[in-house]
This record gives structure tokens, sequence and C-alpha cells, in this order.
């Protein structure tokens, strides 16, 4: 039986309870430091910050709901070689989807890391969290956030109101905020036989998640309702390559969408390589083919291969859309397009660390309708 | 206009079977329609989806990826995973109205001539019935 361990929150709420829980975490010697997202300038975006001073995490805010990226790619840099040295990470479950997709790709390591999950309420996009903060003081608009999501009323990014996935998988320790009662304490798990010895050595008071699971399928239930009416949606706005040309118009070759993705991890890029770098006479040659040539050139194309390239490990987590200077809805593109891929192959990112990615596998005996054979 | 269009193939054979074949059917004075251009590369194993997505971009109307039967690949497996490029392919493409027929997968052996110049002859059949690709008359792609 897992260990479920109570985090109590006193006067001062639950963020410096949680405070207090990671300052245990980090004063137990077998960790190095804790990644987490901290409010570290003002007003500002809390940023993922490695810890190693338990003093320093008097600005820790795990339950912000601000998402500036995806720190799957922070751990993976924290992780690929060696650093001597055990350290935790508190992440949301996109974000620890995307690091099992990255550690299968051989981009990180699980072996030095204890993943710390949260119960995801969701977030805004950057914008939109820069708005909600206004000149308010941060920790208290965390607390106001909870509030106004607890009554369901809050506008957070696309991504997360068609988020399935709400509670964190591959975990080693969860944090159970869904349907905790964030004045009385918060629920914590562990959910691996390290996490489980890590919980033991705080001894923190034993509890239940009364309530966890209601509040996680209700969740569940209504993102999926909303991620299907999304795909509904994109697949009517994108059915021809004239469709899809219009909702990508907006297009500048920016290529955030590519720099955000957590799962897109290629060192070189090759829409950054000179097979890219077409000479004048080539640009008039295909304008004079048509009589008009849209610049810059290649758009739909990118975005084609993108969706080759790493559609099947798309953890839906939105940061491609957070990223568009020109509000493209691209995570609506990619997820429709993931649904259909990653179902095609029956795999689903971020699920385990066991399943290889399919492109990176083969059986002798299969898709034998892929192939034509003469009669 | 159908009567009219003639499509434009574009063929990535492996130099070990399929390209071995064409160039027998070519030898043995095999008649093709002249819709095809082969591009010869060392596997089909190493057909990025994006080498088959561009040729759809920029003009072909139909891509054909050949390579040896399975378990006689060159390099082992490289046909497997063609095969699974190709697979994936087929679920994105037909979402942006681009026919899964459009791109096509077959085996041709080094010494099956007269099979290469059936599969092309087909194809390029098969194509001229469907119709041109949409992005050829787009100047946005």
């Amino acid at each position: 039986m897992a260990t479920t361990a109570k985090i109590q929150i006193d006067g001062s709420g639950p963020i410096p309870a949680l405070q207090g829980f990671l300052r245990g975490l980090l004063e137990n010697e077998t960790l190095g430091g804790i990644m987490v997202p901290v409010h570290l300038f003002g007003k500002g975006l809390p940023m993922p910050t490695l810890v190693t001073d338990p003093e320093q995490l008097s600005g820790a805010d795990p339950l912000a709901p601000a998402f500036p990226m995806n720190s799957a790619k922070l751990l993976s840099r924290l992780t690929r070689g060696q650093s001597g040295e055990r350290i935790a990470a508190v992440m949301r479950p996109c974000e620890i989807r995307a690091f099992v997709e990255l550690v299968k790709l051989n981009q990180g390591s699980m072996d030095d890391i204890i993943l710390v999950g949260m119960d995801c309420m969701g977030a805004f996009d950057n914008v939109a969290y820069k708005q909600f903060l206004g000149d308010d003081e941060p920790f208290e608009k965390t607390m106001e956030f909870y509030k106004m999501s607890a009554n369901g009323g809050v506008d957070i990014a696309p991504a997360c109101k068609a988020c399935e996935y709400p509670a964190p998988a591959n975990a080693d320790i969860v944090i159970g905020v869904a349907g905790a009662d964030l004045s009385d304490h918060i629920p914590v798990m562990a959910t691996s036989p390290r996490g489980e010895s890590l919980l033991n050595g705080l001894g923190l008071p034993e509890t239940s998640a009364a309530g966890r699971d209601e509040a996680l399928e209700a969740m569940v239930a209504k993102r999926t309702a909303t991620r299907d009416e999304m795909f509904e949606r994109t697949r009517a706005a994108t059915g021809t390559l004239s469709d899809l040309s219009e909702y990508l118009s907006a297009c500048v070759n920016c290529y955030n969408c590519r720099v955000a993705c957590p799962v897109c991890y290629c060192k070189e890029c090759v829409f950054n390589t000179d097979v890219f770098e077409h000479k004048p006479w080539q640009y008039m040659g295909w304008a004079k083919r048509k009589g008009s040539l849209k610049m810059p050139t290649d758009t739909v194309f990118y975005h084609l291969t993108r969706m080759a390239h790493m559609s099947m490990a798309c953890v839906g987590c939105g940061q491609c859309s957070n990223a568009c200077p020109n509000d493209i809805p691209v995570m609506e593109l990619f997820r429709t397009v993931a649904a259909r891929t990653q179902e095609s192959f029956d795999y689903v990112p971020g699920r385990s660390l066991d399943e290889a990615p399919p492109l990176s596998v083969f059986k002798e005996d299969e898709f034998q309708e892929t192939v034509s054979h003469m009669v | 206009m159908s009567q009219e269009f003639e499509p434009t193939i574009l063929a990535f054979v492996c130099n070990w079977c399929t390209y071995t074949a064409a160039d027998l059917a070519g030898t043995s004075r095999m008649v093709q329609q002249p819709n095809l251009r082969l591009v010869r590369m060392m596997c089909t194993g190493m057909v990025d989806p994006k080498y088959i997505v561009k040729s759809l971009l920029s003009g072909a109307d139909g891509v054909l990826v050949s390579g040896c039967h399975p378990g006689d690949c060159h390099y082992i497996n490289g046909n497997y995973k063609a095969r699974r490029r190709v697979k994936l392919l087929n679920e994105i493409l037909p979402q942006f109205g681009i026919e899964k027929e459009r791109v096509k997968l077959t085996w041709v052996g080094a010494s099956e001539g007269n099979e290469f110049a059936a599969t092309v002859n087909n194809f390029i059949n098969e194509i001229r019935e469907l119709g041109p690709m949409e992005a050829r008359s787009m100047a946005v792609v």
C-alpha cells in the first residue's frame, strides 16, 4: 500500500505549506536540488528554477497558473550526463509526459531524478497570465485562481481546457491538489519505491486522498468533451490543402512553435539548414511557374513535416500556441492530427517508459494494407 | 480537364532492388508511360516523410516509394521502417484532403523488371483517374 501523507495547512495558506514540504525534501541529504517554478522578478512570470538552498524556496509557487514553458526540455538538460547529485523536479502532468518521451529518445535520464507531479488545474497562456496578475501580489492571485477554478469559472489556455490528463502519471511523488480542501491539508502520495522512501523520511502524518478521484473524474469528463469539440472544429477548418493554407496564413516561418515544443529535440532542424537557403533565380522560377509565389515559402511544408516528425510524441501541452506571435491555433491543429496518428499506432506519449516510440521500431508482420501488391 | 491531365509522378526507389528492376525494365525495352521521375536512394528506409510531402506540394501528383521485398533489404530492415513512415503519412495527409492513393509503397525485387513496368503504368493510370494534386493550382504551399 502506497503511502498517502498530509501536508498540513496552517493559517498562512497552502503556498507556504507547500514551500515547507519542498524545503523538507531539499533538506533530505539524498537530494542536491529542486527544480520548481519560482517568482524571481516581482510581478514577472514564475520560471522553473533550480534551487539548492532551502532558504531560497520562499518565492516558490508550484500552484501558480502560469506555464511559461514546458520544463521537460530543461530537465533534459539537467539529466543528460552526470551532475553527481540527485535532484527533484516539480512538474505538471504534461511536462512529465514530455520528459518521458525525451527519455525514450535518449535526451534525458530518469536515473537521478525524483519527479514530483502536481494535479493540474490548467494555466493561462503567457499574455493572459500577465493580464490576470495585473498589479496584484502573485501569491494572492495564485490563491484567487484556485478559488475561481473550484467554481469552474476560469478562462485557462485552450490546451488546458482540452487536456484529459490532469493527474500526473509516471511521477515518484504526487501532490494531490484535485479535490483537496485547501484550507485544511493537501494529500501527497508516493507512487514509486524511491518516492516512497523519500516521503517516509519526512515523517508526515498519514491521511487519505478523499474526493480526489471524483474531482479528477469530473475534470476528465469535461475536458474530454471540450477536446472532442476542438477536434471537430479543427477538422472542419482544415479539410483541404487550401483550408489548411488559410488556417496557417498568418504564419511567418518564425519556427517558435518548434522551439517551444518539448518533444521537437533535433539539435539541428532541417528547416534551419542551407537546404532552405534558396537562390534568387529559384524563387523567380517557382513564381513564374504559377504566376505568383507566397513569401516566405514552405510554410505548409514546414507544418506538415512537423506533424510527421513529432505528432507521435505530441503531449498536447499547448506551448506551440503559447509561443505563436500571430495567435495561430497550432495546438489545436497538432493535437487533432496527433490524435489520429497516435491512435493508428496505438501509442500514448508519456504513458510508459517501456513503449518504444513507434517510428523507432517495427514488426515484420504489420500494416500489410499499406503496401500495394501486384495482382 | 481530366482528358488533358497528364500526371507527374515522383518515385523514390532503392538502389539495390527497385532501381535495378527499373534498369532491367528499360534495357528489356518494356513499354512504360513517360510520366515518372526516378530518384535513386540507397534504401527506402532513408525516405524521410518530408521528401514525400515536399514532392506533393511542389508539383508531383503522386509519389511512389519502392524497395526490396521484406527480408531482402540490403540494410536488413530499412523497408520495414519505410512501411511505418508511409503508414504515418496515410494517417496525416488525408486529413487535409490529400488522397492516400497518391502515396504508394511497393516492393519490387531486382529481377522483377516486368513487375516494375506494370506497377508504374498502373500507378500513372490511377493518378490520371484521380486528377491533379490540389497544390498544383495554388500559389501558396
